[in-house]
């Protein structure tokens, strides 16, 4: 058990960082190669001012007419993102294991509140998935990749929780949550995951067109 | 025309053609004027007071008067020819005497190259073909356009609609009821569409543009196609020299330029168009675009080092050694650009630049802020005009003929080379 | 609910598909996705996060009880979607569907840009399902035959060469009656303005070339029209997926008025062949942004009005309400500049829709949707219910719509749904209440 604990804790997680890195850089450079050589067209339009005009303006909560229009779930996804990004990193369990190794330390959440966090986040997947079970248009996209992610992301945080409050087999559990952190990492550039690297370019493009040739905000 | 050149008053010096170029005989209106290439005389429509229209050269107006005039011009060789309507039917009017022939409608008016020949397209009836100097065509279509006439003057062809299609008849157009009439003789070939004919040099051979259906492209040469086929295709010319084909052909979404079918150039343009060859067919350059939005000029396939938004009115010298083009961003910031660099002065609008026989000068007229200069090797005319017309060179090009108007006069100079100032 | 259950008969789709096979379908299906297409379609497709934020945006979907089978990401999902997880590999009879979905049950209107959070254009994603249709033969009989009319006479309504001038002439003698010394001079070299139409104006709309020259004379503006084929500034070919000819009308159109030497075109009251110049057709022929600008009717009349060039004897009575035309507003930011030649021209308040300026809903007839004819058309105007419950809600009784498609979209639909509204171009109202020169 404490060698599985071990793998998982140490070798596991640089090979899914280097999954996650590599994986980001060669996933951008492909697709960045890919634009130049087939969509030149575009590419001769991106502009960064646009770009971050509609970065910007899409980052505020409710400003877009998206947003406005989509009430609950810009909610739900706001606390979901910041919570899914701000708890690992400032989970105190984790800067311990990276002080550990590493001699680094940061600032942590009190764990009351990294707890609620992690709550939030199950019930945002719960959310999301009911969503998916029962809003017509919603079930009508969904396909195996949006449960698949749907499930990378909320396992992490079950099991995680589970781990915390040494509910079932602890060292099962934790061992549980280390694996599946591990796959989320890795997974990030090779499932829809990878919205998080090509959103920013895909709102950067829209943003660009609608700001130089369409003069129209895109929010 | 240069031979005709050569008996036109060369002496350097202004003249006045005109103290005033308004009409002498009363009329409502007066339209835009037209000048001989010798600039010996000035034109315009006008409005007469009984509501008919004529031609008022150098002041006076033609005897004839009509129910309506349009698209005024000077034949290569002088003559003045425009459009004119009689009793409800159109024929052509030259120097005021109209041909004997009368169509339901006549329009575009073409010549040979050394203005002896005349043609027009027209209609009769709903059917369609040309005029050669009032001579019609002996078998109409039920539509012609894109109608051409060889340098020669000797033949005259143009797209023609071999059937009568219904509405929305989708099957016809697909079977292909479009193909060149040569002379009024069509095509045994038919065609999803054709575009651009085009003589040789002698007026025998004719070459066009073919689509042979929704996605294939071609040249037609004498109703036979070449047996490549592309994305996309443009006009095609023939060599002068050699009496090869060449057209500016998309391969796999890149321009490249081929002859005969085989390519000469290789598709690595965004856009190659307006080919053009030297007069000994040894030099072929064309408008491109090396990369998106970016366009330039390319000689032998070899684009020039500097780019533009926009570039235009390719011009080689006879002997193709040199070639202008005209660029602009956005249509405005023109510059005429010699051998791939720009001359220093960026106008509001430019025209064609014009090489003197021997390729020595290149002249052309530009516009800034309403006023129009001659700049000739990147020098400007040391005066401007309200209205000028394209600069034409004498013969041994040391001198350049300007035409234009200033305060209500019609002037003819004569300059010298030392006339163009540097102001740029 | 679906695609199979709304079928429409079109002879465009049903002869272009029983010409096909599933392997011929692959193959074309796969040279476009690897000859035309990158990065572009490759992010959309991955990064869609089958959210359905979208689905509020579509006026289809709100217009059919939520249906949800015509939200824009369900559109994608039943066209380029299927092909990208099929390799290609589809039957004859999914393709008439994806056909129909992308040509007559999308507008490419772009409202959607409005709703999705990571920027996916879905229009893109319909354009591209077109430019697999064209490439398979499978297109919808009217709009396909205005294509063939584009590639035949380069104007839209087969409009030959001679009846242009001839009408252009005939609408200068007509207007001679009320404006003597009138013009519509043809081929004038360096003016400041070529005027240019769509086909249907000298076809059926001569009043709409009426009311352009007695403006333009009025305003005294040094303009032409040109007298050869070029005119014609509408392109069909863009909404069939023909690119080819889409760039062959550009160059056409762009390189008239560069042989006139004009200044600028200034066009009708037009927004499909307004995209074309200013975003689509420019960018094949190779050029980052019009050769030539291009000015839009709305942009001209508000240099006009507001310049002092048309001067005004009355208003038109309001209150008005408006539709802006995706393809200006959205698509060209001149909301406000419609709003202020409006504010001009009309006695009374302007009244907006609930969804407005760049977030306005399209007439539903936009994107070549009309131009697929007859047998879309109940289909289509069904579409508009979200749009006139809108305009209902107003409670005004005119329309100002500067675009034709709009007007043809919306004519219909105040038809439909009994709105008892007047639909007015604005320069109906600028030729109706200016200033006439003295005679
Ligand atoms: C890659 C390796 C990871 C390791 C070694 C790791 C390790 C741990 C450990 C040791 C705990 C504490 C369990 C306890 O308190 O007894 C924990 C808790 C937790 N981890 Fe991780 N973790 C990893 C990745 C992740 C990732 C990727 C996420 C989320 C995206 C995540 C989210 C959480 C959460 C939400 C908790 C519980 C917090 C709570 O309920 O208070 N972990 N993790
Ligand atoms: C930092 C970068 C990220 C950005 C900008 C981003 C943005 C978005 C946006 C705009 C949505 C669509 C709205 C919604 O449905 O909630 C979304 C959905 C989603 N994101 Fe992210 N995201 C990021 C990172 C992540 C990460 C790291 C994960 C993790 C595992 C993730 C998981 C999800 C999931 C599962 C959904 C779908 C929710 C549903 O089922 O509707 N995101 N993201
Ligand atoms: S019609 Fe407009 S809103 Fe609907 S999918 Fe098409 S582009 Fe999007
Ligand atoms: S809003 Fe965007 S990400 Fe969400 S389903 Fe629609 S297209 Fe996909």
């Amino acid at each position: 058990m404490y060698d599985i604990y071990n793998f998982v804790t140490g070798p596991l997680v640089w090979v899914s960082f280097a999954i996650l890195i590599f994986g980001s850089i060669y996933r951008l450079g492909s697709m960045y190669a890919l634009a130049k050589k087939k969509d030149a067209v575009s590419l001769a339009y991106m502009d960064w001012k646009f770009s971050f005009r509609s970065i910007f303006n899409w980052l505020i909560p409710f400003k877009a007419l998206g947003w406005k229009k989509n009430p609950v779930l810009t909610v739900v996804t706001y606390v979901f993102h910041i919570c899914l990004l701000a708890t690992p990193i400032l989970l105190s369990a984790h800067i311990i294991m990276i002080e550990e190794s590493w001699g680094v330390s940061w600032w942590n959440l009190p764990d009351a509140t990294a707890d609620i966090m992690t709550i939030l986040v199950i019930a945002c997947c719960a959310f999301f998935a009911g969503r998916r079970l029962l809003q017509k248009d919603v079930r009508f996209l969904t396909t195996g990749q949006d449960w698949l992610i749907l499930a990378i992301a909320a396992l992490p945080f079950i099991t995680g929780f589970l781990a915390y409050h040494q509910l079932f087999n602890y060292q099962v559990m934790v061992i549980a949550h280390v694996l599946a952190g591990n796959i989320m990492i890795a997974a990030i550039p090779f499932t829809r995951i990878s919205h998080m690297l090509f959103a920013v370019f895909t709102r950067a493009y829209i943003g660009s067109e609608f700001g130089g040739i369409r003069r129209a905000k895109d929010w | 025309m240069q031979d005709a050149a050569s008996s036109w008053d060369w002496q350097p010096g202004e003249r006045v053609i005109l103290d005033s170029v308004t009409c002498g005989k009363t009329h409502q209106w007066q339209e835009e004027p037209y000048v001989a290439s010798d600039g010996e005389r000035l034109a315009a429509i006008v409005r007469l007071e009984d509501e008919t229209f004529s031609m008022c050269v150098n002041g006076k107006t033609w005897e004839s008067s009509f129910e309506k005039l349009w698209k005024p011009c000077f034949s290569p060789d002088g003559r003045l020819v425009v459009i004119a309507q009689q009793d409800g039917e159109w024929s052509l009017a030259v120097d005021g005497a109209t041909w004997e022939e009368f169509y339901a409608y006549l329009w575009h008016p073409c010549f040979s190259a050394d203005g002896s020949v005349i043609a027009a397209a027209i209609q009769n009836d709903g059917q369609y073909g040309m005029s050669v100097d009032g001579t019609t065509w002996s078998n109409l279509f039920d539509n012609a356009n894109e109608y051409a006439i060889s340098d020669n003057g000797q033949s005259t062809a143009a797209v023609v609609q071999t059937e009568a299609m219904a509405a929305a008849d989708l099957a016809a157009f697909r079977r292909g009821v479009y193909t060149v009439a040569v002379n009024g003789e069509a095509w045994k070939n038919t065609f999803m569409n054709a575009w651009t004919p085009t003589f040789d040099a002698h007026g025998r051979k004719v070459a066009t543009q073919v689509r042979l259906n929704l996605y294939e492209y071609s040249i037609a040469v004498d109703d036979a196609v070449w047996g490549q086929t592309y994305n996309c295709v443009w006009e095609p010319r023939f060599n002068p020299g050699t009496g090869e084909v060449v057209a500016p052909v998309r391969i796999a979404g890149a321009w490249g330029m081929a002859q005969d079918g085989k390519t000469i150039w290789d598709p690595v343009f965004f856009q190659c168009w307006h080919q053009q060859f030297s007069t000994d067919g040894k030099v072929l350059a064309a408008i491109v675009a090396p990369t998106f939005g970016e366009f330039t000029v390319a000689v032998n396939a070899k684009p020039w080092s500097t780019t533009f938004p926009v570039v235009t009115e390719l011009t080689l010298s006879t002997d193709g050694k040199r070639a202008a083009a005209l660029a602009c961003n956005n249509n405005v910031d023109w510059q005429v650009v010699v051998d791939g660099t720009p001359w220093r002065g960026k106008y509001d609008m430019a025209w064609k630049p014009v090489f003197s026989a021997d390729g020595t000068h290149v002249a052309a007229k530009v516009e800034k802020a309403g006023r129009h200069a001659v700049l000739m090797d990147g020098k400007a005319y040391k005066r401007d005009f309200e209205h000028a017309w394209d600069p034409v060179f004498s013969p041994d090009g040391s001198k350049v003929l300007i035409r234009a108007v200033d305060k209500g006069t019609f002037v003819r100079i004569v300059a010298t080379l030392s006339d163009f100032s540097s102001r740029g | 609910m679906g695609i199979q259950e709304r079928l429409i008969e079109d002879v465009g789709l049903r002869e272009g598909v029983s010409r096909l096979n599933e392997d011929s379908i692959q193959k074309t299906v796969n040279a476009v996705f690897q000859g035309e297409t990158g990065a572009r379609l490759k992010a959309y497709a991955e990064i869609c996060l089958r959210c359905g934020m979208c689905t509020e945006a579509c006026h289809f979907y709100l217009s059919h009880d939520k249906d949800p089978t015509y939200a824009p990401a369900a559109k994608v999902k039943q066209t380029i979607g299927t092909l990208l997880a099929n390799g290609g590999r589809v039957s004859p009879d999914q393709i008439y569907s994806m056909a129909q979905i992308a040509y007559s049950e999308c507008n490419l209107c772009r409202r959607c840009v409005h709703y999705c959070p990571v920027g996916i254009d879905t229009a893109y994603m319909m354009i591209t399902m077109r430019r697999i249709c064209h490439k398979l033969g499978v297109t919808p009989q009217y709009i396909q035959d205005t294509a063939h009319s584009h590639s035949a006479t380069f104007n839209q309504m087969w409009v030959k060469d001679d009846e242009w001038t001839d009408t252009l002439q005939w609408q200068e003698e007509e207007a001679r009656d009320e404006f003597p010394d009138l013009r519509i001079p043809l081929d004038k070299e360096g003016a400041d303005v070529y005027y240019s139409v769509i086909a249907p104006e000298p076809k059926f709309r001569t009043q709409l070339i009426y009311q352009a020259a007695a403006i333009l004379h009025t305003a005294k503006i040094d303009w032409t029209m040109p007298a050869e084929p070029g005119w014609d500034n509408s392109d069909m070919c863009m909404f069939t997926g023909d690119f080819e000819m889409m760039g062959r009308l550009k160059r056409k159109h762009f390189e008239s008025a560069q042989k006139l030497k004009v200044k600028r075109i200034v066009m009708g009251e037009c927004g499909h062949a307004f995209r074309s110049v200013y975003d689509v057709g420019n960018r094949w022929a190779g050029w980052k942004h019009y050769p030539v600008p291009v000015v839009h009717s709305v942009e001209f009349f508000w240099e006009l009005l507001t310049q002092g060039k048309i001067k005004l004897v009355s208003k038109y009575p309001g209150p008005v309400t408006l539709q802006d035309p995706c393809n200006i507003v959205r698509g060209r930011g001149l909301g406000d500049k419609l709003r202020d030649v409006i504010r001009i021209l009309v006695d009374g308040d302007i009244v907006e829709t609930t969804s407005n300026r760049e977030h306005n809903l399209c007439c539903s007839a936009g994107g070549g949707v009309i131009n697929c004819g007859p047998p879309f058309k109940n289909a289509r105007v069904e579409a508009c219910k979200a749009k006139a419950d809108q305009l209902r809600a107003t409670g005004v009784k005119t329309i100002i719509a500067p675009c034709h498609n709009c007007h043809g979209g919306l004519d219909d639909t105040v038809h439909k749904y009994e709105l008892g509204m007047d639909i007015k171009f604005l320069g109906d109202i600028i030729y109706q209440c200016m200033e006439r020169p003295e005679a």
